[in-house]
């Protein structure tokens, strides 16, 4: 008798402790996706409340086909350059012998830590009547190659060397292996990539403002500075949104379902090296030149307005002050957003499924939205229906984990999964609640992943210029506010020591990034 | 008719020599197996062969034409050598159909036809063509990339353990399909392995390699029955070594008076019985045979294992493995008896 009350009773009480953990983590991922899922809220209200009519009047217009047409032939032309020179970069210092392989890599990734106004304000610096088109390519990929150079290097380390053999074997001339085995491995990362890129390019405002090009972005943080908060920018909105959804929507395709992992067990033989003969040293001229661009320009521009502006650009109580918000504002959204990733990334390992990967996806397609947008939809949200709330560190932080949960995300799954969850359990059975035992475990040990998150998010919020501008309270000046506010002043020495701080700050969060790709990658 | 020539290869990665001046003639349409413990050298061997390595001295040379040397190496994709490595390798992007066309030539009209033909080589259903590799057990995925391989018509096949990965059971159907496939194709194969069973089973020439170099070339039954040394012996099979006193043909050791083979030597040295040629005999008084005494069983089934340790006065231990037909009971007596020749092993005997 005893056995089968055992039986019965044990379950039962196993059960109910599960749901009540679980349940109350996914409520609350549930309510972090509603929030992140607001601008599109947004959007689909303003479209509706704009009516029909007023919306098409406002949208069939000449102004935005330009907009657009400057939109899509930007990114038409900036991805695919940035494509090619990612999987030249990669291949060099992945795959060859080229000399101080691992320098160029540094340098490959070090343009990160540069924000794309200041490469603008740099380029500027040095030619000042740089405009258009043209410019705007040239800067953006010198800007953003790096977001497809670390998936694709990271690829490239991860290939089976054993497949290239084989295609060898079968009588594949070298170039022939490159274009039918290792090309369409490195699909993924070019695709999600390229991805990346390309929404970085439709949310950009402060690199294309400096260059007077116009973009969906600019327009919109124009008439939000002359018109506040019009229809207009509204639907100038709902364009840059579609034109976002367009672009998942085509890396979908692109990328395909099929798979592209490696069959079979065991570990991957380390991948061969190219040996490149009599051009190991003409190859480095590809990364040089691509580091003068990235990292030399901004550091002689930024050299010689510090060395122009002298002492008395040093305007201590100024920078301390904006520098003091800055680590402020960073350290708050960094925490906020981590916390918000916790539970869904402790759902997304734990208790894998359906509904755990329906919210994760809100965060990811929430976090596409380009920052104006955020802006514009937490500016008319607070506006209308939550006053006090409207400039406050409360608002801007729901922006920053809106359009940053993913990097945090990232890091806390990785680290979580490391965790057995046989820890968890051995606690449990220790005699703490589920909840302490979660605590104490697997939260406690994720710990270096919630930093790693933490920092890439303060490094996305450091650099975050657009919805910064648009929702941070009266009197908050930020490193990237005062920068611009000072280079739109034409005051080029002036915002010098900002860009130098922003770039300072920047160094050993896109180093972790470095690593972290690294360690993805396993090796 | 020798086909393939390798001569004095040597390979050195770092302070470690992995390839230590290894000679190999294989003839045309055998099979022959290279088998030695991991990290022997036998995969570079057979990396430098397919042209993915490059040797530090000596040549290999197929059908009278040098693809190797220290200075000049034919590229791998130029020597028309086909390859099966340890998982297969599959294209995970590729379908069944588009792995097996891989090397052929795209415009090729009877592209299609081929393909369906080599599937049928390999035993393999023609619906299997639109699958995905990862949609195949390892052994399927093992005939699949067999087929691939023979689909240029390679000179030259070969195989990186590729039955390794397999279970038990799937890897002997899988080898005895794949050497049909081969012997059918009439193409020189050889298989690197490091498992002395599949060795033996699979090739005409057996070669084993310790140490960067071949310590025994030979056939199967040769190597197995006179192998040069006691590590050869051991690592060809389960390997009884004692010492000897030899003379006119006979040995006396432990087990009594045993004819030897190879018997030109006399004095001290060491000989070499496999186990299964000692038969163990129920305890009588008669005759000279050696006795002993049973402990330690271990009963597993069809067979088990027992320890057994003769009278002498310096008893002999030895474990064997015998068939349960009879299973012995701890402290039993037997009676011991060598059947056949036992093999003299080169070198100074042991005292």
């Amino acid at each position: 008798m005893t056995s089968s009350i055992s039986h019965i009773a044990a379950p039962m009480i196993r059960r109910k402790r599960g749901i009540s953990v679980s349940s109350w983590t996914f409520g609350i991922a549930v309510v972090v996706a509603l929030l992140a899922l607001l601008p599109f809220a947004f959007v689909i209200w303003a479209t509706i409340a704009t009516g029909p009519e007023t919306a098409y009047r406002l949208i069939a217009r000449p102004r935005v086909g330009l907009l657009l047409a400057n939109t899509v032939a930007l990114v038409l032309i900036t991805v695919p350059i940035c494509a090619l020179l990612a999987v030249a970069l990669a291949y060099l210092t992945e795959r060859t012998d080229m000399p101080g392989r691992r320098l160029w890599a540094w340098l490959c990734i070090t343009p990160l830590a540069v924000p794309a106004f200041v490469h603008s304000y740099a380029w500027i610096g040095l030619w000042p009547s740089l405009h258009g088109l043209g410019a705007g390519v040239a800067i953006s990929v010198v800007a953003y190659f790096p977001f497809l150079y670390l998936p694709v290097a990271a690829a490239f380390r991860l290939l089976d060397p054993a497949l290239e053999d084989q295609a060898a074997s079968l009588g594949l001339s070298p170039a022939a292996v490159f274009r039918r085995v290792v090309l369409p491995q490195l699909r993924l990362s070019l695709c999600g990539g390229s991805l990346l890129v390309g929404l970085h390019l439709l949310a950009e405002y402060g690199l294309f403002a400096m260059i007077r090009f116009d973009t969906f972005t600019t327009a919109i943080v124009e008439q939000f500075q002359s018109t506040y908060n019009g229809v207009a920018a509204h639907m100038l909105a709902l364009v840059l949104v579609i034109c976002c959804f367009a672009l998942i929507g085509f890396e979908a395709v692109l990328r395909g379902r099929n798979r592209y992992a490696r069959l079979g067990s065991g570990v991957a033989r380390l991948a061969g090296i190219t040996r490149l003969g009599r051009w190991r040293y003409a190859a480095m001229l590809l990364p040089a030149l691509v580091a003068v661009f990235a990292l030399g320009i901004p550091a002689y521009t930024l050299t010689r307005w510090l060395v122009a502006g002298g002492a008395k650009i040093w305007r201590m109580d100024e920078i301390g002050l904006a520098l003091s918000q800055t680590l402020l504002i960073c350290v708050i959204g960094g925490l906020v957003t981590v916390l918000a990733a916790l539970p869904v990334a402790w759902l997304s390992v734990r208790k894998a499924g359906r509904s755990s990967r329906l919210v994760e996806s809100c965060y990811y397609l929430a976090s596409s939205m380009p920052g104006v947008v955020v802006a514009l939809a937490l500016v008319t949200v607070t506006v209308r229906v939550a006053l006090p709330l409207y400039q406050t560190v409360a608002t801007i932080t729901l922006a920053y984990v809106i359009m940053f949960l993913p990097r945090a995300l990232v890091s806390l799954r990785t680290s979580i999964a490391q965790v057995p969850v046989e820890l968890e359990q051995a606690a449990a059975s220790l005699g703490r609640s589920p909840g302490r035992a979660l605590l104490a475990t697997t939260v406690r040990l994720a710990a270096p992943g919630a930093a790693a998150g933490m920092a890439l998010t303060s490094l996305g919020i450091l650099n975050e210029l657009t919805a910064t501008q648009m929702l941070a309270p009266n009197g908050t000046r930020t490193l990237a506010m005062a920068f611009w506010a000072l280079s739109g002043e034409i005051d080029y020495a002036g915002a010098a020591p900002y860009a130098v701080l922003m770039v300072v700050f920047s160094l050993p969060m896109t180093w972790l990034l470095h690593h972290q790709s690294r360690k993805i990658a396993g090796r | 008719m020798s086909f393939l020539k390798v001569k004095g290869l040597h390979r050195r990665f770092g302070s470690v020599a992995a390839l230590d001046g290894v000679d190999l003639v294989v003839a045309s349409g055998s099979r022959t197996a290279i088998v030695g413990p991991s990290g022997c050298g036998k995969t570079t061997l057979l990396r430098m062969i397919a042209g993915f390595d490059v040797p530090d001295g000596g040549t290999i040379t197929v059908d009278g034409v040098v693809l190797a040397d220290a200075q000049n190496q034919l590229p791998a994709h130029k020597r028309g050598i086909g390859l099966v490595a340890q998982d297969g390798s599959l294209f995970p992007h590729l379908t069944v159909s588009d792995n097996i066309g891989f090397g052929l030539d795209r415009n090729f009209d009877g592209r299609e036809k081929l393909v369906s033909e080599l599937i049928d080589m390999v035993g393999l259903e023609r619906s299997m063509l639109a699958r995905k590799p990862e949609q195949l057990s390892g052994g399927q995925q093992q005939r699949v990339a067999l087929a691939r391989a023979l689909a240029r018509k390679p000179r030259l096949m070969l195989l990186d353990e590729p039955f390794s990965a397999l279970d038990t059971g799937l890897r002997a159907t899988t080898r005895r399909a794949v050497t049909e496939v081969l012997v059918a194709a009439g193409i020189t194969t050889i298989l690197v392995t490091h498992d002395q069973n599949e060795a033996l089973a699979f090739a005409d020439q057996v070669a084993v390699m310790r140490a960067g170099k071949f310590s025994q070339i030979g056939s199967p039954r040769e190597i197995y029955a006179r192998p040069v040394d006691a590590a050869t012996a051991r690592f060809l099979g389960e390997a009884i070594v004692l010492p000897a006193d030899i003379a006119d043909g006979f040995a006396d050791c432990a087990l009594g008076r045993v004819a030897v083979v190879g018997g030109a030597r006399t004095g001290r040295a060491d000989i070499m019985v496999r186990p299964e040629q000692i038969e163990v005999l129920a305890y009588g008084e008669d005759g000279k045979d050696v006795t002993g005494m049973a402990s330690q069983i271990d009963f597993s089934g069809p067979s088990y294992d027992v320890t057994i340790t003769t009278d002498a006065a310096a008893p002999f231990v030895m474990r064997l493995s015998l068939p349960s037909r009879n299973v012995l009971g701890e402290g039993d007596r037997v009676r011991l008896r060598v059947a056949g020749a036992a093999h003299v092993l080169s070198g100074p005997g042991s005292q």
